[in-house]
């Protein structure tokens, strides 16, 4: 007697410190493929899930940031590694949704050579963009590059890995500690994300990845007290832009804008993506006997 | 010279720490600053194109001395119409001749700038004494001559712009608007200005409403360095003159000092436009005094951290933090040296502390004074006598405060220092992390490895170690959290001004 097997669908759950968790709302949205088929009940997220984002991310902070340049730097290499290890996986997502195959590949090997890229910028852009500062005063006086702290983000919508991992790694390259919305209507990518996340050494709480509606979070996303800087990289609606804007200065949150139309291209990488999210702290000491 | 030998006087302690009471005790001869020769005019118009242009609505304001409360002059209040009037000449100045001028040309001109700033300092010096209330001695000796500093550092900028930024070709951003506050009012004007126009900028700035008469000398001088009409433009004002530059459609840069609150209210105003902003905000730094740290040395610090310019600085130590175990020595100090200084006219060589800006702000900090008292902190001041007119207040500490008072959480801007004590260095960072502000703190201790601990502990932009309150133009200054966005000063400080 032979029976056909049942293969095991995946839940897709959120990325919360370390672990996997459904939303606490209970809340779920359908996904679909490009043929309009069903492929998951994703969670929406809510306004309680992203506030236990970011008491995981501020309290991830002092660890990721106080760790050597040259170990975020082999952690974001390991992130590397562990992605190649899970292409099919990542095939299997991206090819639903409208990606040809050629085009997954593309889109996996530039995820994976982007986080190459940040690996080596951990150790090196201090070194660029610090600062010995010839003071005109018998003091040495020197600025260091200082991540700013908990960093809210949306993903791009339409590069739902490629986009992501791109707006991740500069701001967790830096030491600091994200909370990241996924792409709404393609959101499954960032969850097989979080598990290559999960399996590379980065610590629980650094990256912290929700699923939900951009539009319902926007205004916690930029209002949260407890939030040093918001970022996206679409072009939003005039409404969302002013509300964030206008939440960010509740406590004068550094909001980057740094709009990218071409995730391949030249602009979708820079020192400068890093540099963002990044405080100049400047020390200055007397010399003398 | 005989008179001051021949009188006698007896040493009366007039508090139990003034073992040295040289502020009433000592007579000090009087050493006033000559200031007839700067030309002050009863009334000064707007400067918008490179000329001087009554405001649209005829309305003026007066300017009052803070030291003996009389009118010294007055100056427009520009209204919208002049400030659309502003920005035109800015944006065609910005595409007509200063765009084409090559980079290594438009540095000329600031180097000429700093050159004659250096030229008139006394003058400067003296009128922003004048207009401002601080002592001479300061506007001498630290506001000008970094004033020319950061002309002569940024000039130099205008043709390496590139080397600023790796592998990047910076563009300038267009149409500058500036609001600049009242404590360091031709200070925080070249910081605002040099950067901008390095980067190939033009320029509308608005100096605060208490102090615009070194801005506007400032114009005269633009003026005879021969700089294009319209590359700087100045307007005086109040908040509202303010407001309409922020929500201005024609400018692509809003740079602001002052305070957080009104930071926040034009981060707010510019929500949903593309301008690009820098704010540099209020602060409330904490200096974490250490066991080990050389205590006479420290106490100069303390000081120079809260009561230079009478304590109008945002990035004023204002919170002492000092390690249990040397806490009553440095009290005790620095009770003594509070009674050493000498308040009073600000044009006075000896004078130590100046007159508070303004009326308004002399009643703020007068009512924190109170507020202190009433949250149960004990209050100290010295006992020198202070002018009769004027807005002065002496130097003030207060005692027994603890970290939820509101002496302790806000900003006073004022020369007013709260004391609380630490025991271990965790604690002593985590005091000092303890507000919404992030602008600047000091630490004192004679061992470096603890000076780098503390340091990368404090979330802040500037760390003093073992001194306080330097500025250089060569030196990034600015705020983390609530204490601003961006940078100002050192190479850092041109990406406010450019594309990239």
């Amino acid at each position: 007697m032979s029976e056909k097997r049942i293969d095991v669908k995946k839940t897709y759950k959120m990325y919360i410190g370390g672990g996997f968790p459904r939303s606490e709302s209970g809340r779920t949205y359908k996904v679909y493929d490009s043929d309009k088929n069903l492929v998951a009940d994703a969670c929406q997220g809510s306004r309680k899930d992203f506030r236990e984002a970011v008491k995981v991310a501020r309290s991830a902070f002092s660890g990721w940031s106080g760790r050597s340049a040259y170990n975020r730097g082999q952690i974001l290499y390991r992130i590397a590694e562990m992605m190649e290890n899970r292409r099919d996986q990542f095939m299997q997502e991206l090819g639903p949704i409208g990606f040809k195959t050629s085009e997954a590949e593309a889109d996996i090997n530039a995820a994976i050579d982007r986080l190459i890229y940040y690996a080596g910028w951990t150790d090196k852009y201090q070194q660029v963009f610090g600062s010995i500062n010839p003071v005109a005063s018998a003091h040495f006086n020197f600025s260091m590059l200082e991540p700013t702290g908990v960093v809210t983000a949306f993903a791009p919508e339409n590069s739902p890995l490629l986009g992501l991992v791109s707006v991740i790694a500069p701001i967790i390259s830096g030491g600091n500690t994200c909370v990241i919305l996924a792409s709404e209507a393609h959101p499954l990518p960032a969850i097989s994300f979080a598990e290559v996340l999960n399996s590379s050494d980065v610590p629980g709480g650094v990256v912290n990845i929700l699923t939900g509606s951009r539009k319902e979070l926007a205004e916690h996303f930029s209002s949260h007290m407890d939030v040093n800087a918001l970022c996206y990289t679409d072009e939003l609606p005039k409404e969302i832009k002013t509300l964030i804007d206008e939440n960010a200065s509740l406590n004068v949150k550094r909001v980057i804008k740094r709009p990218v139309n071409d995730w391949y291209g030249e602009n979708a990488q820079s020192p400068y993506f890093l540099t963002d999210f990044q405080e100049t702290k400047t020390t200055w000491h007397p010399v003398g006997f | 010279m005989s008179e001051t030998e021949t009188k006698e006087t007896t040493y009366k302690p007039t508090s139990p720490n003034s073992k040295l009471d040289f502020a009433s005790i000592w007579e000090y001869a009087p050493a006033p600053q000559e200031s007839g020769f700067a030309e002050i005019k009863d009334r000064y118009d707007l400067f918008i194109d490179g000329k001087f242009v009554k405001p649209s609505k005829g309305r003026y304001f007066k300017s009052t001395n803070p030291a003996n409360e009389e009118i010294i002059t007055e100056f427009g209040e520009a209204t919208k119409k002049d400030v659309d009037k502003a920005v035109k000449a800015a944006r065609k100045a910005y595409e007509g001749e200063w765009s084409r001028i090559s980079p290594k040309e438009r540095g000329k001109y600031i180097y000429r700038i700093a050159r004659m700033l250096q030229e008139r300092a006394r003058e400067f010096a003296v009128l922003e004494s004048m207009d401002g209330g601080k002592p001479i001695r300061e506007s001498r000796d630290v506001d000008i001559p970094l004033v020319a500093a950061y002309f002569f550092y940024y000039a130099g900028w205008a043709d390496k712009l590139e080397y600023a930024f790796p592998g990047k070709k910076p563009e300038p951003l267009g149409v500058c608007g500036q609001i600049i506050p009242w404590n360091f009012p031709l200070l925080m004007l070249a910081w605002k200005i040099a950067p901008a126009l390095a980067c190939g900028n033009t320029v509308v700035l608005k100096p605060a409403e208490t102090t615009s008469l070194t801005a506007l000398k400032f114009a005269e001088l633009v003026k005879d360095a021969g700089l294009p009409d319209g590359v700087v433009n100045i307007i005086t004002g109040a908040g509202q003159t303010g407001a309409e530059i922020v929500n201005h459609p024609g400018i692509d840069k809003i740079a602001f000092t002052g305070s957080t609150n009104v930071g926040k209210i034009i981060q707010k105003s510019l929500a949903g436009t593309d301008k690009k902003y820098t704010l540099e905000l209020g602060g409330k730094g904490a200096l974490v005094i250490f066991e080990d740290a050389p205590i006479d040395q420290a106490v100069e610090g303390i000081i120079n951290a809260i009561y230079f310019n009478q304590g109008h600085v945002c990035c004023a130590g204002s919170r002492l933090l000092v390690q249990e175990g040397v806490a009553d020595k440095v009290i005790t100090k620095l009770k003594d040296r509070l009674e050493t200084l000498i308040v009073g006219d600000p044009l006075d060589k000896n004078t130590d502390i100046g007159a508070i800006n303004s009326k308004e702000q002399f009643e703020t900090v007068n009512k924190y004074l109170e507020l202190g008292v009433e949250e149960g902190a004990d209050i100290y001041q010295s006992k020198c006598k202070i002018p009769e007119n004027g807005y002065f207040i002496r130097p003030t500490l207060f005692t027994n405060v603890s970290q939820s008072n509101r002496i302790v959480q806000e900003e006073i801007f004022g020369p007013v220092l709260t004391v609380q004590t630490f025991r271990t260095a965790d604690e002593g960072i985590e005091k000092a992390n303890n507000t919404p502000y992030g602008l600047a703190n000091g630490v004192w201790t004679d061992k470096g490895s603890k000076i780098f601990k503390v340091g990368n502990g404090m979330r802040s932009g500037v760390i003093w170690a073992n001194t306080y309150n330097k500025f250089d133009p060569t030196s990034p200054f600015g705020g983390y959290k609530e204490s601003g966005v961006g940078r100002e000063g050192g190479m850092h400080g041109l990406a406010a001004y450019t594309k990239i």
